[in-house]
């Protein structure tokens, strides 16, 4: 029996899979429903602005789940993801500014409007090329996955793990948002970029967009999900765990611990920027702001209280906290940081395995 | 760099290019006898010698055993051929033409060096067969590892080792839920998995019955041949009861070498172990 339900685990669609699949399906067709055929005022009516938020909310889900996949399965625990997320935020802003064309307030056809108000008679060399949509989704996965790979490739040759790791990863967030912050950085400064009007041609205030958006959305957490769930059950994620339970030990046995560490993270690093590039036309705005190492710390707690090492666990997490956060900062906006610190503390000691760890064994009693 | 070592190998026009040589357990020489050699060994941590001048042969097919006080430096000297640490000075070689001091951990792995450690560590969250296919020889690369699917003669092998290790019912057990002796147990069947030319087993009876002692000694002498076994034990009984040929060290180096008689009967040997 015991035999059985571990081979189970093994399975790429396991029960797990299957239901977390059959309820984001289910979600999303039900949302277009309500949101497209029930009409407005309707009780069961499903706001674009309840869209454009369950939206966001699977960003984070993705966002989540790329941390699980390097901290759950590898024993990385980044604190730096945020980092990528914002990154792949930028590239699609860049591209959502160019978009905008001569409709910016100052009506320059090529410059976005903060470089014309500093003055700037040229367009910076990066900044080409984002007027097309294929370039900046390239970007997207480029820019967030090389910069894993640079950063992966120093440390990981050199052996930092566990806190120092750790810490350097929340130094490479805060030294981006210094960054960013600079107006001649070229990325909008503190205010970031905004006032978007229009992605591939749809215009981005629109309900069709916004729902496209989050159907969009659904449709890449599902994917990532289902990536990541590939990688978990082949033997690299088998080494992933040993990586992750007796580093040097899998090293004696002849892997090159290094490299799996760099590809994965690699890996989760694209994953983050998509999600972030999915964020940014539904929020209508990126900023230095993104890059705080909070956020980044908050994404780990998201994972701990959803549970770590499921994948599934790091979605629940994202939700829950973030619905809560949305929630509570409507109510006591100020008391919130003490809130996500009070429940990190609470699930470290009382569910060491998150809420569906929790569930889970309540589960197996029942049954 | 890597291109200097090109054209550097260009120009050497009896020399074959690395890149075509055969993998590194194939390069292994042992025409000369033996398949180990450390020469003049010393390392010190914080000014402590934990080895010194050390000078170890070990023949191949041979299995030997090494003992010696705690804190004599065994350990260490497993770590420096496995190339967890470095020496200060000295020479490792496996075989005559592999420098084990130019590897690293994976590259020595690869080569035919199999470790089992003091303190048995196998992957607790994983099934025992999985932890036998993490150490199957074979490619191990990133690329690789994503895509591998077992093929039926890589599970036979795994059901062979399973079944020398005599945990053959514990197949889908996690490997955490084992007891100790098991654990050991399954740490040498990962070894043999490795199929490594060389294996390097520390205190392997630690903690465990007379029975399961038996069941190891066994085990450990059924290797031989095949393969170099290099036991570190404490167990006067248990390397009684396997080596012909015992090493005993003392502070970092060779103080004795020979018969477990002529080893038990030399008066430095008995004055150290009196002494502890
Ligand atoms: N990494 C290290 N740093 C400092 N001292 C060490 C280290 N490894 C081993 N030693 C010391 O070297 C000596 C030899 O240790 P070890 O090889 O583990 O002995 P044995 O295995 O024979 O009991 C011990 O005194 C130990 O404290
Ligand atoms: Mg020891």
């Amino acid at each position: 029996m015991l035999d059985k339900a571990l081979m189970n685990d093994r399975l790429i669609f396991d029960k797990k899979t299957q239901s977390f699949l059959a309820i984001l399906t289910a979600v999303a067709l039900l949302v277009s429903l309500l949101n497209t055929f029930v009409p407005e005022g309707h009780i069961l009516h499903c706001s674009t602005f309840t869209v454009t938020l369950l939206g966001k909310y699977l960003c984070y889900a993705l966002l989540a789940v790329s941390v699980d996949l390097v901290w759950g399965y590898l024993g990385i625990l980044s604190l730096g993801h945020g980092a990528f997320f914002a990154l792949g935020g930028y590239a699609m802003g860049m591209y959502l500014m160019r978009q905008i064309g001569d409709r910016g307030v100052y009506g320059d056809p090529l410059l976005p409007d903060f470089m014309v108000f500093l003055n700037w008679k040229e367009l910076p060399w990066f900044w080409h090329g984002f007027d097309m949509f294929w370039f900046a989704s390239l970007m997207v996965i480029l820019v967030p996955g090389l910069l894993a790979f640079v950063f992966g490739w120093m440390a990981f040759r050199s052996r930092v793990t566990g806190v120092y790791l750790s810490i350097i990863t929340q130094a490479l967030t805060y030294a981006l948002q210094q960054a960013f912050f600079r107006n001649e950085m070229g990325f909008g400064g503190n205010n970031g970029l905004t006032d978007f009007k229009e992605i591939m041609g749809f215009d981005l205030q629109s309900d069709a967009t916004r729902l496209g958006l989050f159907l969009c959305t659904a449709l890449a957490l599902g994917l990532g999900y289902m990536a990541c769930r590939y990688i978990v059950c082949s033997k690299l994620g088998r080494v992933a765990v040993a990586v992750r339970d007796a580093e040097s030990r899998t090293r004696f046995i002849g892997y090159r611990v290094d490299k799996v560490k760099l590809w994965i993270f690699t890996f989760s690093a694209i994953l983050a920027g998509i999600a972030g590039a999915l964020y940014v036309p539904q929020v209508g705005i990126i900023n230095p702001g993104e890059f705080n190492p909070i956020n980044s710390i908050e994404i780990v707690i998201w994972v701990a209280v959803g549970g770590r090492a499921t994948l599934y666990g790091a979605v629940v997490g994202a939700i829950l906290i973030n619905y809560a956060k949305s929630t509570f900062t409507g109510w006591l906006p100020d008391a919130w940081l003490f809130a996500l610190g009070g429940i990190f503390v609470f699930v470290t000691l009382y569910l060491p395995k998150g809420v569906t760890g929790f569930l889970n064994r309540k589960q197996e009693q029942l049954a | 760099m890597s291109a200097m070592n090109f054209i550097e190998q260009i120009r050497q026009r009896d020399r074959v290019f690395d890149f075509i040589q055969p993998q590194a357990s194939s390069r292994l020489d042992v025409s000369h006898g033996n398949i180990l050699y450390l020469e003049d060994i010393s390392v010190s941590f914080d000014g402590f010698k934990a080895i010194n001048n050390l000078n170890l042969y070990i023949k191949e097919g041979e299995l030997r055993c090494i003992i010696g006080p705690n804190g004599a430096g065994k350990t260490t000297m497993m770590d420096i051929i496995t190339g967890k640490t470095r020496p200060d000075t000295g020479s490792a070689w496996f075989g005559s033409r592999i420098n084990l001091l130019e590897l690293d951990e994976p590259e020595i792995a690869e080569a035919g060096i199999g470790r089992k450690f003091q303190k048995p560590t196998v992957f607790e969250n994983h099934l025992v067969v999985d932890n036998l296919e993490l150490a199957m020889a074979g490619n191990k690369s990133v690329i690789t590892s994503l895509f591998a699917r077992l093929s039926a003669a890589q599970k036979e092998r795994i059901d062979e080792v399973l079944e020398t290790i005599g945990l053959k019912d514990n197949k889908y057990r996690l490997a955490g839920s084992l007891s100790h002796g098991q654990k050991q147990w399954l740490e040498i069947g990962m070894l043999l998995m490795q199929n490594p030319k060389l294996l390097l087993v520390d205190e392997p009876v630690a903690g465990m019955t007379h029975q399961e002692m038996d069941r190891t000694a066994e085990l450990l002498k059924s290797l031989a041949g095949q393969h170099s076994v290099v036991v570190v034990e404490h167990d006067m009984d248990f390397v009684r009861s396997i080596a012909n040929h015992v090493t005993v060290l003392h502070q970092g180096s060779v103080l004795a070498e020979g018969t477990m008689d002529q080893v038990q009967s030399n008066p430095k040997v008995v004055e150290v172990y009196l002494g502890e």
